[in-house]
């Protein structure tokens, strides 16, 4: 019930940003995130953006995963 | 970046399934509290690749699953009240009350209708004046903000026939709840992401405080369960107990600020009761006195008449964590997804559904 996907910002207008959600256009809501922007990527929860998902955090995720992989293809 | 194919790349879950192999070394049990999770572990298989010394357990994160039956009755009495709409998220439309479902009662001639957001539940009172639109307020952290920036909606655009069912839940009261029952033993908490997304992280410091048992909040692809586990598994054999976040794409340790406020200026703490679990004190939201001319309880007068659970269902102790569906008689025979008796069934999160979809650790 908590299912949030991540989708990207196409526009901004108010409070409504248009998002593409498996090729279908629709509108949600921007209540919950005044920060968001175009271009950025929210987590989309029963049509509200409840949160904007940070780049650089998920970059450095992947990151500390390859070490692991890496360090232990090595063992 | 896309956010979702990255985190289930397999070479990366190889690495941490040879590190967790490696280190864990203790047997513990760690409890997934949210059944977002539950699916995931499921769908990719993941109780079954980790080491012997690792035991996964399901908790009650369905907001569906733990949805009282005493509420799932007044809102089947609500849609029996001439010129009400009921709106509601598809997962409730066939959860079994004491005496009938949402479906059955639509089937029968009520008007209840599904939708997606609340956004929808405000069109349809625009487009319906002279009728009582009536939304059902399930959900966790989650979703209460969603709801409380519906009724701020309301007000902006004036809309007078719109009015909630609040059955919001509240996430940390019951897992203190759950730890102080003593009945299940837990080494690691796999803490929910997307209500953690608006709460944050620090909500969730009093278990590593009062109880000990390490903490790290998870995202929903199969490399975020992976790195959650890992992250548990090292501080069980650190002997820390921590509050981590694996998610931190998505989780801010302060949480969302505004999700907060406005949750915080629609709705107060309530105590409420939780299927198989009971009443828990401040677990519950209920609306603020200024909100209260939305409060469906309070405009409309309905008698729900008693309750009753129905007869073999074990779905109480398999949300405290317990059982599991292995242990129920009516699973898969009585109980199936197309014609379930218990809301651990329906509901596509619920420990039933994903035990019966995916199969689960049935031992002989």
């Amino acid at each position: 019930m908590c299912l949030a996907i991540p989708v990207l910002i196409k526009s901004i207008e108010d409070k409504e940003a248009e998002v593409k959600i498996g090729g279908i256009t629709r509108r949600i809501s921007l209540w919950l995130t005044p920060e968001a922007k175009v271009g950025d990527y929210a987590l989309i929860h029963t049509g509200y953006a409840i949160n904007i998902l940070d780049q650089e955090q998920a970059e450095e995720t992947l990151r500390l995963l390859k070490e692991i992989a890496e360090a232990e293809e090595k063992d | 970046m896309k956010f979702i194919t990255e985190f289930r790349r397999s070479e990366l879950a190889e690495g941490l399934i040879s590190q967790i192999h490696r280190k864990s070394k203790t047997p513990v049990r760690f409890m997934e509290f949210c059944g977002g999770h539950t699916v995931t572990i499921f769908r990719y298989g993941i109780r079954q690749i980790l080491p012997e010394t690792i035991e996964m357990v399901s908790g009650p994160g369905c907001p569906v699953c733990v949805t009282a039956n005493a509420d799932l009755d007044k809102a089947i009495a609500l849609s029996q009240i001439p010129e009400v709409i009921i709106v509601t998220f598809g997962d409730m439309l066939k959860v079994p009350g004491s005496h009938s479902s949402l479906q059955k009662v639509k089937a029968d001639g009520a008007d209840v209708r599904v939708v997606y957001s609340t956004t929808n539940a405000l069109e349809i009172a625009e487009e319906n004046p002279t009728e009582s639109v009536i939304f059902l307020g399930i959900g966790f952290e989650t979703t209460a903000p969603t709801i409380a920036a519906s009724i701020l909606q309301a007000e902006e655009r004036r809309i007078k026939n719109y009015y909630i069912l609040s059955m919001h839940k509240l996430c940390p009261p019951v897992i203190r709840a759950l730890l102080d029952s003593g009945e299940v033993k837990l080494h690691g908490l796999i803490c929910p992401g997307h209500v953690s997304a608006i709460i944050g992280s620090h909500p969730w410091e009093f278990i590593t405080r009062d109880y000990g048992i390490p903490c790290v909040v998870s995202g929903f692809e199969p490399l975020d369960i992976l790195q959650c586990v890992d992250m548990l598994v090292a501080q069980v054999e650190n002997g820390e107990s921590r509050v981590e976040i694996a998610y931190r794409r998505g989780v801010r340790p302060e949480g969302n600020r505004e999700a907060l406020k406005l949750m915080e200026q629609v709705f107060e703490p309530c105590p409420t009761e939780w299927r198989g679990i009971g009443e828990i004190p401040d677990s519950g939201l209920k609306l603020r006195k200024e909100y209260q001319h939305f409060d469906a309880e309070l405009a409309f007068d309905i008698d729900p008449g008693p309750t009753y659970e129905p007869e073999g269902c074990i779905c109480g102790d398999i949300l405290r964590g317990v059982k599991t569906p292995a242990d129920c008689k009516l699973f898969g025979k009585v109980c199936t997804p197309e014609y379930p008796v218990g809301p651990c069934m329906v509901s596509s999160e619920g420990s039933c559904s994903a035990y019966y979809l995916y199969g689960g650790d049935f031992e002989g």
